[in-house]
């Protein structure tokens, strides 16, 4: 075999793969030791150069291909991301955390100081930005896996697919599309349901419509969502009112392009209308 | 502290979940000083939670751990339902309690292979431990898979499930559903039992500890969502009253806050203390398997933790086998309730050990505070006590595998440090004598 000439040369002439934590719950890096039936392959492709959740060995970078979980909401974060993008060859942003800031992001909307004081008895203690934010806000980032938590198959496909010097297959479709796709019956249309899959990027195997409830966006926004046209039908046909919109607009994904900027037009008329 | 004392660094302390350090101070002949400190960077869960509907609660409280998403979305549902009293069907409660059995296993199996057993036959990771010992590897990733399937059938995934709703599920599964998860599970347990005979055998470094250990307890089962709070020195009371018996203090040198028994100090919450305080519930196959291996409550080397896992990972299939031959699908995968003003709590036993949640809605169901008590940050005090009462039997040790041993007694407690509250650094001082 030719060796790839972009790579990082190894002892064993393999990729090196470094994971890497921030501001996170640790779920999407566990979907890496949840392919149980592909993780010793894997380890097999690719040298497993840093990943502290799994192993105590550290290998020094540079790394040819870098797993970014979390978001940045500590000055020592901001300082840790700019090492770990000159480190890395090609950088991967998992999860909602990593993509679009994470839940942890509902802080943006308030005042974190007091935020703080909710928590802590000693405020002062405690190191934090104003807000959190994407990786992308501080380093370029060349591919984006959303979901919260990720798709570990559609993990293994970005891993594949950088081993084999091709672009991922991601589709950006909607979770309605996987809806067709599955023959599920539509929980708006059917049974009323409020439901975001229409506005939601696919991933998940639109898993929450499958049991009979209404997506909530946790794969974050699809290509070119139409969230105007789905805030009014869900407030005309279904007479849900506009703050459970927002809700489901900010949660997992809230500073994601497109959502922020719904969120931001829903509290823009809320205003008008009070 | 004099710039003559000795100190060794290392900086990050691996194959734990989430980071934070360990700081020690000693001499030859005493330790001075052990901070576990964590700088998991806060995320304010009981901030936002405020303003957000009572029903995203146990969604919204998954995402604080990614191993054991489960167990936050139990303690969140039974506190609603506690404030709301809604009394769950018989049929949803044993669901649940089969939910639960699959995040135990998928979580005591990633603990117990990926995360502590390398540290028992030398290894850095299971990937590099597979060379040696290719079954073990393999046979832990079959249980696991088993635990995770059970996840997926019922909760739609194995990370953040999403069929779980105050009142109940959002669809309930049919028997047939169940029949190829079977013979999974029966497969799995065999696998189960043998990693119970292999955990025992594994070469344990002696250090038995006092503990005040605190779980749940039901006289009728082994405990997972419902039971008492007690302790093995007396402790009896209801979840309501856990506050009052408990504090949370926050030190300066930790993101998470430390908890206590008031006017007690620190105790043990996890797998041990369910083991030592439950066994008699546990069932009949589990119990046997415990008896030829001679391993008999109480147990008190947390190093022995490994095998205690491995007995709960074979009750769990042995609970989840029980329930799914005795399924009968619920009339109704939920029941509804108009919200009010009104206020509850829950403790369930995550796999790592009690986890309480206190919630108030308003009239309109919105959450107006939030109390979350996470098992890490109840058992990060007895770590601390742990390390203290161990370094002066090893102090014959150099000091690189005093270090390793350190980092070993804090994995012992499978701490998830997203949970409560990331980096481990650790840093071992050794003062030369005279010094301050």
């Amino acid at each position: 075999m030719v060796p790839d000439p972009r790579l990082i040369a190894t002892e064993k002439g393999k990729p090196k793969l470094a994971v890497w934590k921030f501001t996170s719950c640790d779920g999407c890096q566990l979907s890496l030791l949840d392919c149980e039936d592909e993780l010793l392959l894997l380890a097999e492709e690719v040298e497993i150069a840093y990943f502290l959740e799994a192993s105590s060995k550290v290998e020094e970078g540079p790394y040819d291909i870098s797993l970014v979980e979390g978001s940045i909401t500590t000055p020592d974060d901001v300082q840790r991301i700019q090492k770990v993008r000159k480190q890395s060859r090609f950088l991967v942003s998992i999860g909602a955390c990593a993509t679009a800031g994470g839940i942890q992001s509902l802080r943006n909307f308030a005042d974190v100081t007091e935020f703080t004081s909710v928590v802590y008895a000693r405020p002062d203690y405690i190191a934090t930005l104003k807000d959190s934010t994407p990786i992308s806000a501080h380093v370029p980032v060349d591919f984006e896996l959303q979901g919260c938590p990720i798709n570990k198959l559609q993990l293994l496909e970005v891993i594949s697919a950088f081993l084999n010097q091709r672009a991922p297959q991601v589709s950006a479709h909607s979770v309605c599309i996987e809806c067709k796709l599955k023959g599920n019956v539509c929980v708006w249309v059917a049974h009323g349901t409020p439901c975001m899959g229409p506005i939601t990027h696919a991933g998940c195997g639109a898993l929450c419509p499958s049991y009979n409830r209404g997506c909530y966006a946790c794969y974050g926004p699809k290509e070119n969502p139409n969230g105007e046209s789905l805030c009014h039908w869900w407030a005309e046909k279904l007479g849900t009112d506009k703050a459970t919109i927002i809700e489901n607009i900010r949660n997992y994904n809230a500073l994601a392009g497109s959502f922020k900027k719904i969120g931001e037009s829903l509290e823009v008329n809320k205003k008008r209308t009070t | 502290m004099s710039g003559k004392g000795k100190t060794i660094k290392v900086d990050y302390l691996a194959r734990v979940e989430g980071e934070g350090a360990l700081f020690i101070r000693y001499d030859d002949d005493q330790v001075h000083d052990v901070q576990l400190k964590i700088f998991e960077p806060p995320r304010f869960f009981e901030a936002f939670l405020r303003g957000r509907d009572y029903t995203e609660a146990p969604d919204i409280t998954a995402r604080i751990c990614g191993i054991c998403p489960v167990a936050y979305q139990m303690s969140a549902l039974h506190a609603m339902e506690d404030a709301l009293d809604l009394v769950p069907t018989p049929e949803l409660r044993t669901l649940r309690r089969l939910l639960y059995c699959g995040e135990w296993i998928e979580s005591h199996m990633l603990h117990v292979s990926m995360l502590h057993a390398p540290d028992f036959l030398g290894y850095p990771s299971a990937v590099a431990m597979a060379k040696g010992h290719p079954e073990i590897v393999r046979q832990a990733l079959e249980i696991k898979k088993a635990g995770n399937a059970l996840l997926r059938l019922l909760g739609g995934r194995e990370v953040h499930p999403i069929n779980v709703r105050v009142g109940g599920f959002y669809r309930t599964p049919i028997p047939e559903q169940f029949e190829s998860l079977r013979e999974q599970l029966l497969a799995a347990r065999d696998l189960a039992e043998q990693m119970c005979r292999w955990s025992a055998r594994l070469p344990f470094p002696e250090n038995n500890q006092e503990f005040e250990f605190v779980s749940l307890v039901n006289p009728d089962e082994y405990p997972m969502n419902e039971g008492r709070i007690q302790s093995s020195r007396g402790l009896d009371i209801s979840a309501g009253d856990y506050e009052q018996y408990f504090r949370e203090e926050q030190v300066p040198h930790s993101t998470a806050l430390h908890s206590i028994l008031i006017e007690r100090g620190a105790y043990l919450v996890g797998p041990m203390a369910r083991f030592n305080l439950n066994y008699s519930r546990l069932s009949s196959r589990v119990k046997q398997v415990a008896e030829e291996l001679d391993f008999r409550p109480p147990c008190t080397n947390p190093f022995k933790s490994i095998v205690v896992r491995c007995l709960e990972v074979l009750y769990a299939f042995d609970e989840a086998l029980r329930i799914i031959e005795n399924y009968q699908p619920p009339a109704h995968p939920y029941l509804t309730v108009k919200p009010r003003k009104a206020s509850g709590c829950a403790a369930t036993e995550a796999p790592r050990g009690l986890l309480y949640h206190r919630y108030g809605i308003n009239a309109q169901g919105k959450i107006t505070h939030a109390k979350i008590v996470a098992p890490t940050s109840q058992n990060q005090k007895t770590i601390e006590q742990d390390l203290r009462l161990m370094l002066p039997k090893f102090m014959h040790l150099p000091e690189d595998q005093l270090q390793g041993l350190c980092e070993r007694a804090i994995r012992n407690y499978d701490p998830c440090i997203s949970c409560s509250t990331h980096f481990l650094q650790l840093h071992l001082q050794h003062d030369q004598p005279g010094s301050l």
